[in-house]
């Protein structure tokens, strides 16, 4: 049904855009809606003005395993730009719409900026919260996402863990049992990462929240107007959203010159540019060190180092059954 | 009369008495092909995904703790919910009927604000009003009441959600029931306790169930609003939240089973509701 469904969106959206030159579908997760409106007006000026063809990018965003389903499912997204590699290993997995070596494709795993988990605090840091420790002490409200749902969640459990691991010379049964104090702290699991800022910023639930850098650095400099301050871990994971050209799609559109050339544009000065802009930490070392302000640095660990891969980690923590279930089976 | 034509048989010359009206077999055709394309198809798509999984891993997907957790809480919550309503809403039925006052109208018309509502509205809404710092939860947490990210809260929101349902079931037949009846009752002696519990309660009691059913199965598959408000904590996971995550696990069999088992569940409920309300209307007509 869904696959219907999708089928007849699509067939009613290329009727729509027949009259226009090219069409690039960049199908997207939560967080980068801003980004994206902004990359894809340099992007559209570079393509007119290199190959003098018109380009009308669409995007779409949700969460992030939601929008690698609806690929799946149909959806015919030239690139997809998701927030972690699990989701784009699915388009392989259950679709065969990309080839298994996709994160190869494209320089720095595929990933043409990075982020990282940091916390916001209310302003002034009333409860002293300085590092992961201070998360799991009584009367400590953590506000997160619900990993089940959210891709920044997943990131932001792995954070949590990896640095507990890091802390207890990787000793799984300390990182677990600091995991589940952890998630005893927590009030409420929104959704989306959007959710969490919402009810953390907005409804003013809870001492601290744990998200992405971009989100938390969004919220103290342009929404909450000094309500709020930033706090970096001591150690934190960086986290890398990836993106990849769909292969089945684009060559049904024929669109692989743009989407392979939208992708390479990522990693221009330009766009690192924007990137920085929207609070992701650009890939190429001078604008980083450009930013350094912005993004101070912190000792990080990635996913590969400490949990081997997205798939293992999904598996022993995510899937039904996984870490994430047992510990929030004893929350009750 | 052309061969072979048989003189039609007395069922069917009765049935074509009793259809005095033309085009029964066209409307009925159309009825058919419609509830099937909207209706049975999308459930048949449901039932033979379901099959295309072995039984056993369906059945273990539909029965894990935490899918049983989930149907527990789901089923809970719409009760009570429904319960709620039952009462009040039976209630302002009553009222929008029987008196005449200034607002009644607006209060007629606002009955339905929750059809018309975006459910995500609703329990955006009503999280905000009940969080720990909303204009009602900053009175109500300190005094241990949680209407927020909390079973209550999933209560609340159904509540909403399901009101109309039970309102605006009962109050045509509370149009026509006539006040006579009532007045005959008291004129042959019944006080107004006895008016209610051998008159009025046995004949609306039908046409209450109905509405409880109604806002009972609208709140077993409501999603929009409660996640708003139920704090998606492992504790507060209903039932259509748990086929979101087996969604986004990739889990399209557990979802399946999920999903097939909570159709079951409420069909079972309905029907029992169902069967509740023809008892209900025998024992009205003895």
């Amino acid at each position: 049904m869904r696959r219907f469904a999708s089928l007849i969106l699509f067939a009613l959206a290329s009727l729509a855009a027949s009259a226009a030159e090219f069409n690039l579908l960049n199908v997207s997760y939560d967080p980068t809606r801003e980004f994206y409106v902004d990359v894809n007006e340099a992007f559209t000026k570079m393509w007119k003005a290199k190959t003098g063809n018109e380009v009308t990018i669409q995007q779409s965003h949700a969460g992030s395993a939601k929008q690698a389903r609806a690929v799946i499912d149909g959806l015919q997204a030239d690139v997809v730009t998701l927030a972690l590699a699990y989701d784009i290993d699915a388009l392989h997995d259950k679709a065969g719409l990309l080839p298994a070596d996709w994160q190869k494709r494209l320089p720095d795993n595929s990933a043409p900026y990075t982020s990282t988990i940091i916390f916001l605090v209310k302003h002034g840091n009333p409860k002293g919260i300085k590092d992961w420790d201070d998360l799991v002490r009584p009367g400590v409200g953590v506000v997160v996402p619900n990993p089940k749902t959210s891709g920044g969640a997943r990131w932001a459990y792995l954070a949590a863990y990896g640095a507990a691991l890091k802390k207890n010379h990787g000793d799984t049964n300390a990182a677990t049992k600091y995991i589940t104090q952890f998630y005893r702290n927590v009030p409420v699991l929104d959704v989306g990462a959007r959710g969490s800022t919402t009810t953390f910023a907005q409804r003013g639930i809870g001492d601290v929240l744990v998200g992405w850098e971009n989100e938390a650095l969004l919220v103290q400099r342009e929404i909450g107007q000094g309500q709020f301050d930033v706090v970096y871990p001591s150690i934190s994971i960086v986290a890398e959203p990836p993106v990849a050209v769909v292969d089945k799609y684009v060559d049904a559109h024929g669109t692989r010159a743009i989407a392979e050339g939208y992708l390479h544009f990522l990693y221009t000065p330009e766009a690192q540019e924007i990137a920085a802009a929207h609070f992701q930490r650009p890939r190429l070392a001078a604008a980083l060190e450009k930013h350094r302000d912005t993004f101070p640095k912190i000792e990080t660990f990635t996913i590969d180092e400490l949990f081997g891969g997205w798939r293992n980690a999904q598996k022993i923590h995510f899937d039904d059954g996984g870490i994430f279930d047992q510990i929030s089976g004893k929350r009750r | 009369m052309p061969h072979g034509y048989n003189p039609p048989s007395s069922a069917k010359s009765v049935g074509r008495r009793f259809n005095p009206l033309p085009g029964f077999h066209r409307t009925l055709g159309f009825t058919i092909f419609y509830l099937s394309i909207i209706v049975l198809l999308p459930i048949a798509v449901l039932v033979l995904r379901a099959a295309e999984v072995p039984p056993k891993k369906l059945l273990e997907a539909a029965f894990n703790p935490q899918a049983i957790a989930a149907y527990e809480f789901s089923i809970w919550s719409s009760l009570a919910a429904a319960a709620v309503n039952l009462v009040f809403g039976s209630l302002m039925a009553w009222v929008i009927v029987r008196y005449r006052f200034p607002g009644r109208r607006l209060l007629d018309g606002l009955i339905d604000f929750p059809f018309a509502l975006p459910t995500a509205v609703a329990g955006l809404t009503l999280a905000n009003l009940f969080s720990e710092h909303g204009w009602l939860g900053r009175y109500l947490t300190p005094l241990g009441i949680h209407g927020a990210y909390s079973q209550l809260g999933v209560i609340i929101a159904l509540t909403f959600v399901g009101l109309p349902f039970s309102v605006r079931t009962l109050q045509p037949v509370l149009e026509h029931f006539d006040p006579l009846v009532e007045e005959a009752a008291a004129s042959l002696g019944a006080g107004r306790l006895r008016t209610f519990v051998s008159v009025i309660a046995p004949t609306l009691m039908p046409t209450m169930l109905t509405g409880f059913g109604l806002a009972f199965a609208r709140a077993l598959g409501e999603y929009g609003s409660i996640v708003f408000i139920s704090g998606n904590l492992p504790d507060t996971q209903i039932a259509p939240m748990l086929i979101v995550v087996r969604l986004d696990e990739y889990d399209y069999a557990g979802a399946m089973a999920v999903a097939l088992a909570l159709m079951v569940l409420s069909f079972a409920l309905l029907y029992l509701l169902n069967r509740l309300q023809e008892w209900s209307a025998k024992f009205q007509q003895s």
